[in-house]
């Protein structure tokens, strides 16, 4: 326990703005339960303005629920959870605005199946941002073609492929115009084939400096485009690092025995 | 010996099998052939006894009396078949309106509304629509001395309304469960609000889930109208069992019940179908 390395320790090769730039997220001493079952236990963490964090680690390790306590889909059970400075765990909070500023990703897409795909990316837009329709659209439509999807908008869900799906979810959480984006194991649910089209969606949007979290399993993107890694297991933050370090020369034995497993 | 088998296939196999090779030697296909055939011979023996037994020239005079049925026209249809679809339109609505406040009741974070909303689907579902009916009709007039719009009529459309209303409540309370929990996260996570996510992404999908469970307490509604009759009607508002009743009285025969029912399959079993092809539709949807 003694060798797990603060959070705030500056290990990573940041792009954050200038050194008084706020994280977009900060977590302070997180913990979270389910009932008896601790699956976070005191973790800190922060992504930086400007930052590509990956997250891995084994399954239960806690990465998900980190994650889903970002933008509070998980309410934490103690501890602070600071989005670009605002206490998200204040219940003064206004928390539908804060997540209109954090796009989310899911691993099932979760897009809305009976709309077409034009309005799943239009609908937030008009009920959370309060746009009008015609800009909606047009939002919509440039979000779309940065994916490729351009000319699906009249589908439906179900008439895409996995890979096409998540795309749209991608594009569907940019048209918010969020300062940030989370990714909840975002190509576990494609087959193998369409995993590359949603990797280089999310490189480009790395390499336009978006800010992301990403719980991943793919090693090969996180060592690319990640600013930082960071290792969980248990519940804890077991080592985190450059990726090449990390991945390359793990000096907890956890990683380690982790990374022997799935590399 | 070939050629014979194949002129006589439903005889020629049991009487082989039955002499030379006994019971345990008979072959699967043989086998099922003969139970086959049984089934056949019951049901021809059961329609032959259901006409030999019944009374056809009773049933003739009593049921099928042309006449009788050609003096309820153009009644039963401008004033008994009308009403009978506008009550199931009211009732529908009605439920559907009750039914949906009744579901997000049952699954409000607020205690009160939740049992109180339990309290009324239990009440009502645990009591016969023929005794709401009544009491609409005639005791909850005199508690609370109270003229009901429409008369008895309205009275008992409002009974129905508050029955139906508690079956599908349950029915759409199931279909919002149904919607899977990813699509609330999806919805809050872009920063809709519980109301907006509830109407723009929860219900759609939900009424889609129950559209065939739906039809089917439409079809029940329109049965249950008849039950209308207690609480008693004026000429004009008489639904298709009242009408069918009077009817009865009137021409001392019973062939305006037959009528009735004809007019009642008519509107149902378009609908019945239309619940099997949802049914179908839906499955092959997902």
């Amino acid at each position: 326990m003694a060798t797990e390395l603060p959070a705030d320790q500056p290990l990573h090769t940041s792009r954050a703005k200038g050194p008084a730039a706020v994280p977009a997220i900060e977590v302070r001493n997180l913990c979270k339960s389910f009932g008896d079952n601790a699956v976070l236990k005191g973790i800190d963490f922060h992504v930086d303005q400007g930052e590509v964090v990956c997250v891995i680690g084994p399954s239960g390790s806690g990465k998900s629920t980190l994650l889903r306590c970002v933008n509070r889909l998980e309410e934490p059970t103690s501890g602070t959870v600071l989005v670009e400075g605002v206490d998200i765990t204040d219940p003064e909070t206004d928390l539908d605005a804060v997540r209109t500023r954090i796009g989310m990703v899911f691993q099932q897409f979760n897009l809305f199946p009976h709309l077409s795909v034009l309005r799943n990316l239009t609908l937030a837009q008009q009920r959370a941002k309060k746009r009008g329709k015609a800009e909606a659209i047009e939002i919509a439509r440039k979000n779309l073609a940065k994916v490729g999807l351009a000319h699906r908008e009249d589908a439906y869900p179900a008439q895409l492929s996995g890979g096409q799906q998540q795309r749209v979810a991608i594009a569907r959480a940019l048209s918010m115009n969020p300062d940030m984006m989370l990714f909840d194991e975002p190509t576990s649910a494609l087959d193998p084939e369409l995993v590359g089209d949603v990797l280089e969606v999310m490189r480009q949007l790395a390499a336009e400096g978006m800010t992301m979290m990403v719980v991943t399993h793919e090693m090969g993107f996180a060592r690319e485009v990640g600013d930082r890694l960071v290792f969980m297991d248990g519940g804890v933050v077991v080592e985190q690092g450059d990726p090449r370090e990390v991945l390359g020369n793990p000096q907890h034995e956890r990683t380690q025995a982790f990374l022997s497993k799935v590399l | 010996m070939r050629t014979d088998s194949g002129v006589a296939p439903g005889t020629e196999p049991a009487t082989k099998t039955g002499a030379a090779a006994g019971r345990t030697r008979l072959k699967a296909s043989t086998r099922r052939r003969l139970t086959r055939g049984a089934l056949y011979v019951i049901f021809v023996l059961a329609v032959l006894l259901v006409v030999f037994l019944a009374d056809w020239t009773a049933i003739r005079t009593n049921f099928l009396d042309l006449d009788v049925a050609r003096a309820m026209f153009p009644d039963i249809i401008i004033t008994a078949t009308k009403n009978t679809i506008i009550y199931t339109i009211i009732a529908f609505i009605g439920g559907l309106v009750l039914g949906l406040i009744l579901a997000l009741m049952k699954l409000s974070p607020v205690g009160p509304y939740r049992w109180v909303a339990t309290g009324y689907v239990e009440l009502f579902r645990g009591l016969p629509a023929l005794l709401v009916i009544f009491g609409f009709a005639f005791a909850v007039p005199i508690a609370f001395n109270w003229r009901p719009p429409g008369g008895s009529a309205g009275a008992g459309l409002i009974a129905l309304i508050i029955v139906s209303a508690a079956y599908i409540a349950e029915t759409i309370r199931a279909g919002i469960q149904a919607v899977p929990a990813g699509q609330v996260e999806a919805a809050r996570s872009l920063g809709m609000g519980p109301a907006w996510t509830m109407v723009s992404v929860v219900l759609p999908q939900a009424f889609r889930i129950v559209t065939p469970p739906l039809t089917n307490e439409l079809v029940i509604l329109i049965k249950d109208t008849s039950l209308l009759f207690i609480a008693g009607m004026t000429l004009g508002d008489r639904e298709l069992t009242t009408f069918a009743r009077d009817s009865v009285s009137q021409q001392a025969n019973s062939t305006p019940l037959v009528v009735a029912a004809l007019m009642y399959l008519i509107i149902t079993l378009p609908l019945t179908r239309l619940v099997a092809w949802l049914e179908h539709h839906n499955k092959r949807g997902r």
